[in-house]
């Protein structure tokens, strides 16, 4: 044993093998039993994969930083299921790539906002919080009204989420670009299909107040307002908890 | 610099150079007006800046074989000027983007102006802007002299840093684009993330054909850190962003993992950035720097290698305490929870081995500014280690986690270690490497310092007591057993603390402006210097070797 | 053998302790082995003179 310390040191491989074994090991552990955690998880059969005018939201959503003021996680501690609601679910982010769970709460946590306020409201907060917030110190996005979504490509971006996992259909990914224009779009031709595919329950409004205009914020709001509606899994498990 | 380099070494590298433009030119067309088409601009930008100064030396006279009597010191040289004017740059946009939290108001009506894009810009330029700069060419320097063996080849040190840099450049040019993986501290794309293995696997070569190369037949334990921050880096870095781009000619990417999978691999990476990058390699830097400045041996050796292992070992299990009370399964937090308390002892060893080598040394910390610097650092390591542990246990952090107290934990450890040992080893290595007796001011190396502590302390207190205040609030409740205050509140009462922070951020930033001009002036004095004495150079090292030196 | 998630938690759970102490008492063993002293001395001291340039 003493030889073979002996040599570790001599030699610069082994000392590298040493140090491999010993770091990686404890991640190995620890991660590798979440890969099967399907098996253990709650079950959700009532949960939708986000909508192309969604996913192209949460993009923004990440594109601009959110998340470094914004979690998205409430924690199993008393006060913060009474500020934000029933505590986050691990089923909640399962087609969440990446989750955004954050770290920080530099503004309140995000991960039931969706439905607390108006579309409206939104609107108006993003583009100048300190309108709907005299306090706030959240920056202002006005750019997001004023851009168009760029929506050529949502196929492309559903297809590689298949890719990672998430169960779109290929008729989601034939239709994704009609369907973000027909989301934010009541009324038009194309809104139909985003029911029939993604649910009744779709949000289908005209996001930022103008239905004949696809832009940023349409995409931005629609994931706000979803944020936490994907499954009622986490609202059951109170009832429950409550009988 | 060039007239370093043989002809044949000249030659490769304006090879490799014409390579990464070809590269530069496959992402421009495949990603059109995108950002990855801008990015390849940069790239060859980039390409074609360098090949301009390597052809401009091109026909210079080449270099003797003497150089292979002397160590390779030139990359260290460019590698700690990089690492300052990042390090300038990343202090500036923090303390910007600090500022801004206290007067949001206070910037433009553009995108890349806002905080979010900002943010990660003032992270990834500290940490690795800044810390890997230093890292790398500290390394370089550490390696060589304790090997006694120059480095293997006067080329792979050149790509390992200078595209390193480009990785940087690449990863901050495009947080203001709005490119971002979300994972923090690894937000760079999919195709920054290839080009960082590239460069990561020649740096770990490097290193280990250096080591193959010496003459001691003992490993001095600075290597071991050194080796160790590349190893676990390289694994950290490429599991975590493990991830399928939209397509080729798409900047954006899904993340291969998701939900409670892809958060814990995040936070085994994060924290293991933490444990690797900013602690492992920059206690390589101590365990040199240290005892060759106060001019005594490591008070420990033994101790050294226990606290290596402990560190190696226990770091890695920690991740999961980023995630107590979330949906991730109780056992893995309460394994998280205890690794990091066991943590504090292997921290301790070394901070406490660090400050025992001093002991006899305390007259020298008393004049010497560049050894208060690590002293100062051993001391904040012993702190936030200790800190560290303590909110990783789970009460703890159902207070302290999401607040800012995090974040003043987080530049604890940020300002008053990393820092603080990277510019006490800068003071340290920079005379040395330029080859003259001191800095060229020895009074701003002491102005220095005291602006540096000066905001590290307000920024820290700034933060402990916003933290746990926010920390409080949020879950006080009044009489009648609902919430006493609404967010917004909690927000409100941070605005002093806020102001509190941009102020002690500007102290330290203006200390690390000292810095450039300090070092920058000593590297111009050394340049005058060795022209003078280019006349008294020994006879193995030639004159001309000597004056050519000077015309760089 | 069927990996199964109970069988991957129990593993993770036990194997950990035992793998902690098995590598601690090596890296003991090694740091405080008598003959290993003066090898450590020199590695110490090594470092206080290297400016002369690399061995050859």
């Amino acid at each position: 044993m003493f030889g073979f310390h002996y040599r570790l040191e001599r030699n610069t491989i082994g000392f590298v093998l040493a140090v491999i074994v010993a770091a990686s090991i404890g991640g190995i552990v620890e991660i590798a039993p979440l890969f099967t955690i399907d098996e253990t998880v709650e079950e959700a059969p009532d949960m939708r994969v986000y909508t192309p005018l969604e996913l192209a939201g949460r993009n923004i959503y990440i594109r601009e930083g959110c998340y470094a003021c914004h979690s998205q996680m409430i924690r199993a501690l008393r006060d913060e299921v009474e500020r934000y609601g029933p505590y986050s679910l691990a089923v909640e982010s399962q087609y969440d790539h990446p989750m955004l769970w954050g770290s920080k709460r530099t503004g309140p946590d995000l991960a039931r906002v969706g439905g607390k306020y108006s579309d409206d409201w939104h609107v108006a907060h993003l583009n100048d919080p300190r309108d709907v917030v005299p306090q706030s110190v959240m920056p202002a996005y006005r750019w997001l009204s004023r851009t168009e979504l760029d929506s050529d490509d949502l196929g492309l971006h559903l297809k590689a989420m298949r890719r990672v996992g998430v169960p779109y259909t290929d008729a989601m990914i034939v239709n994704a670009e009609n369907d973000a224009y027909g989301q934010a779009a009541p009324g038009s031709k194309r809104a139909p299909g985003v029911a029939e595919r993604y649910g009744e329950g779709t949000n289908i409004r005209a996001f930022d107040g103008e239905s004949d205009r696809l832009t940023e914020m349409d995409a931005l709001v629609a994931y706000l307002q979803i944020l936490g509606r994907l499954t009622d899994a986490a609202y059951e498990r109170k009832t429950e908890a409550e009988e | 610099m060039v007239s370093r380099l043989t002809r044949g070494e000249r030659e490769l590298a304006i090879g490799i150079l014409v390579l990464l433009g070809f590269l530069g030119l496959a992402m421009t067309a495949a990603g059109g007006d995108g950002p990855l088409g801008i990015h390849g601009l940069v790239v060859i930008a980039c390409a074609v800046g360098t090949t301009f100064v390597v052809i401009a030396g091109l026909f210079a006279t080449e270099p003797g074989d003497d150089r292979l009597s002397r160590y390779y010191d030139d990359p260290s040289k460019v590698g700690i000027v990089l690492a300052i004017v990042w390090g300038v740059v990343g202090m500036f946009v923090g303390d910007w983007v600090a500022w801004l939290l206290a007067y949001p108001e206070m910037t433009f009506d553009a995108a890349w102006a806002s905080f979010g894009r900002l943010r990660p810009v003032h992270t990834t330029g500290v940490i690795f802007g800044f810390g890997g700069n230093a890292l790398i060419a500290t390394s370089f320097h550490v390696m060589q002299r304790t090997c006694r063996a120059r480095l293997p080849d006067q080329i792979s040190p050149w790509f390992v840093l200078l595209g390193y840099n480009l990785f940087c450049i690449l990863a901050v040019s495009g947080y203001l684009m709005g490119l971002t993986q979300s994972k923090e501290y690894a937000e760079p794309e999919w195709y920054a993330d290839i080009w960082l293995v590239v460069v990561w696997t020649a740096y770990f070569l490097l290193y280990l054909r250096t080591l193959a190369r010496r003459q001691e037949p003992h490993i001095y334990v600075a290597n071991w850190y050194y080796l160790a921050f590349i190893l676990v880096v390289a694994i950290l870095h490429i599991v975590n962003n493990l991830a399928v781009p939209v397509s080729l000619g798409h900047a954006k990417s899904y993340s291969l993992f998701a939900g409670v999978q892809d958060a814990m691999t995040q936070w085994w990476y994060g924290h293991n950035a933490v444990a690797f990058f900013l602690t492992a390699g920059f206690l390589g830097m101590l365990y040199y720097y240290l005892p060759k400045r106060a001019g005594r041996p490591i008070f420990s050796y033994r101790l050294s290698i226990v606290s290596f292992w402990g560190i190696t070992f226990f770091y890695i299990w920690v991740g999961s305490h980023h995630l107590h009370y979330t949906a991730l399964p109780h056992w893995v937090q309460t394994l998280g929870m205890t690794f990091s308390v066991m943590l504090l002892v292997p921290s301790w060893a070394s901070a406490a081995n660090a400050l025992l080598t001093l002991n006899g040394a305390w007259h020298k910390v008393r004049d010497d500014a560049a050894l208060r610097f690590m002293m100062v650092a051993a001391v904040f390591y012993g702190l936030s280690t200790f800190e560290g542990s303590f909110l990783a246990i789970r009460p703890v952090n159902s207070l302290s986690h999401y607040t800012d107290w995090t974040v003043g934990h987080v530049h604890a450890g940020a300002l008053g270690w990393v820092a603080f040992i990277t510019f006490g080893s800068i003071y340290a290595v920079v005379p040395r490497l330029w080859r003259c007796r001191e800095m060229y001011s020895a009074r701003l190396v002491e102005v220095h310092f005291w602006l540096a502590l000066a905001g590290t302390v307000i920024y820290v207190f700034a933060m402990w007591n916003s933290g746990i205040i926010q920390g409080l609030m949020w879950r006080t409740y009044n009489e009648s057993g609902t919430l006493t205050y609404s967010f917004i509140d909690s927000l409100v009462a941070m605005h002093p603390y806020y102001i509190a922070r941009a102020v002690g951020g500007l102290f330290f930033l203006s200390g690390a402006v000292v810095a450039l001009y300090n070092v920058w002036k000593t590297a111009r004095l050394a340049a005058g210097e060795q022209t003078e004495a280019a006349g008294d150079t020994p006879v193995a090292a030639p004159a001309a070797a000597g004056s050519l030196q000077a015309g760089e | 053998m069927e990996i199964d998630h109970g069988m991957l938690v129990a593993f993770a759970k036990s194997f950990g302790l035992f793998y902690l102490i098995a590598f601690s008492v090596a890296v003991l063993v090694y740091a405080f082995r008598p003959s290993n002293r003066s090898r450590f001395e020199r590695a110490a001291h090594s470092i206080l003179d290297d400016e002369a340039g690399p061995w050859r």
